[in-house]
């Protein structure tokens, strides 16, 4: 069994906050700000930063959801969503098992995770191809 | 295992797509404490690796490390990880045993000889000739010593290979010490904790695939992106400990507050390791957040670094309690520890609370 299916929430609200938030708000600020000036993506891992209790509900709560939001299944499902501050994407992956295994703020006009890849292009092209010719054959 | 298999052969055999790969990549770049953005360089040289040959051996220790690994709560990317590594010999997962096991030791280190990668946990011990433990009949020290000569590096998993840890402890009756103590001509990696956090394991193997060397390291040979910064620089709770607001007991209203544990005895400041931010239990949370101070254990000696509930700042000098107690004797140890008993004993049918002197007794 996943831990994500024990219904534990953990409370937005816990009494107390260290400040971290407002913080890492500025580094997003900061992040897209250099986005509209010079186009440069950014991205924050999230795994890495130090939440108290509560301050990750915090940060949904405040990025809130915007206009865009897409799932990819591809080894285990992948959330994409556009926050309502448009240019900064939250995309967290998970496993096969429902574990969160990267999560992280993109800041940038769109995640590369959703483009198709050259690799795939050329793969999927083959398929056609070869589809084409097997219809010809008949 | 096919020598010239390369990772992206494998997964293209598997039908997995770029994009899944990519996705895998910034996991990896997670695990590996990288900036997300290196997530495509990481996809380039990947998918050019060869699967190394990986021996790993386990002496003094108590199968927690390879617990920690395997229980971790990526299974599928550990999956993956052991997809990457050719796993050749690991006597408690796998499935040979006797003859056949060591067989499949030699022949691993003969065929990738100077290029397979040893991973150890457990301590080495060394007196009486290292007869405390043993494999297929021969010492633990010789068996790495053997090993060792045909490695192009080696991992050591654990405070007790990185250290010594808890069998190197006082009075450390089998003469145990860590993997660098006896191996000098060899890259060592050290991944210290009681167990290690697996993100580090798989990390520290993701990193050696990647850019074909070892991550850089700290003053004891550990991994500066996981152990780079110390428990309390990272701590949720540090800002209570620069305002002056420390708990004084476990259950005082400042402990609710959720304070700084400092005075508890937590070894956050001189503790370096991925904890506060990794986390255990699929990111559920570490021991801070549980309420108990960091115990240190990543740290050479910790075993003997004082009480777990004595504040750093108070003065530890273990040596001088160990030789006080040697010069009062027996009989005196017994009579202190008959006397604490007596009070713990006292307490219980008062029902007083246990306070932070009954647990050092």
């Amino acid at each position: 069994m996943s831990l994500h299916n024990i219904s534990i929430r953990v409370e937005a609200e816990t009494g107390y906050s260290v400040g971290s938030l407002r913080a890492l708000l500025a580094e997003i600020a900061a992040h897209l700000e250099t986005l509209a000036r010079d186009g440069a993506s950014g991205s924050i891992d999230l795994n890495s930063l130090p939440f108290a209790p509560g301050e990750y509900e915090q940060l949904r709560q405040l990025l809130g959801q915007g206009e865009v939001s897409a799932h990819i299944e591809a080894i285990g499902p992948s959330e994409v969503i556009e926050t309502r501050y448009p240019g900064v994407w939250w995309v967290t992956h998970y496993n096969v098992e429902g574990d969160i295994v990267a999560d992280m703020l993109e800041i940038t006009d769109i995640p590369a995770i959703i483009r198709s890849q050259p690799e795939d292009i050329a793969g999927g092209l083959e398929l056609l191809r070869a589809q084409l010719n097997d219809e010809v054959q008949q | 295992m096919n020598e010239h298999d390369t990772l992206g052969e494998r997964l293209a055999q598997q039908g997995i797509s770029r994009r899944a790969f990519l996705k895998f990549c910034t996991a990896v770049a997670t695990m590996m404490a990288l900036p997300p953005g290196a997530a495509s360089a990481i996809a380039e040289a990947l998918v050019k690796a060869m699967r190394p040959s990986v021996i790993w051996l386990s002496f003094q220790e108590c199968t927690g490390c390879t617990e920690s690994l395997t229980r971790s709560h990526t299974p599928t990317l550990e999956n993956m990880i052991f997809d990457m590594i050719s796993l050749d010999y690991h006597h408690t997962l796998q499935a040979a045993s006797g003859f056949g096991a060591e067989k499949s030791r030699e022949d691993a280190m003969k065929e990738f000889y100077g290029k397979y990668l040893l991973l150890v946990d457990g301590s080495i011990p060394m007196n009486d000739g290292g007869v405390y433990s043993t494999i297929a009949g021969r010492t633990n020290l010789d068996l790495l010593q053997e090993v060792a000569k045909g490695a192009a590096a080696i991992v050591a998993v654990g405070t007790c290979a990185a250290f010594g840890g808890i069998p190197n402890a006082r009075p450390n009756p089998t003469g145990a010490v860590a993997v660098s103590d006896i191996i000098t001509d060899k890259p060592i990696v050290n991944i210290s904790g009681c167990p290690p956090i697996p993100v580090v394991i798989t990390g520290v193997l993701a990193h050696y695939l990647t850019f074909g060397e070892l991550p850089e390291l700290d003053n004891l040979g550990r991994p500066k992106s996981f152990y780079g910064e110390s428990i309390h620089d990272r701590c949720y709770r540090r800002p209570f400990y620069d305002q002056g607001k420390f708990a004084k007991s476990f259950d005082d209203e400042g402990a609710r507050n959720g304070w700084c544990l400092f005075e508890l005895g937590c070894k956050g400041p001189t503790t370096h390791n991925a904890c506060a931010t990794t986390k255990w239990n699929g990111g559920t949370s570490f021991p801070i957040e549980s309420g108990h101070g960091c115990i240190g254990c990543s740290e050479p000696h910790f075993w003997d670094a004082g009480s777990f509930y004595s504040a750093l700042s108070m003065p530890a000098s273990p040596l001088e309690l160990a030789t006080d107690a040697a010069v009062v004797g027996a009989a005196v140890g017994v009579a202190v520890s008959v006397a604490n008993r007596a009070k713990k004993d006292a307490a219980k049918s008062a029902h007083t609370t246990t306070t932070i002197a009954d647990l050092e007794k």
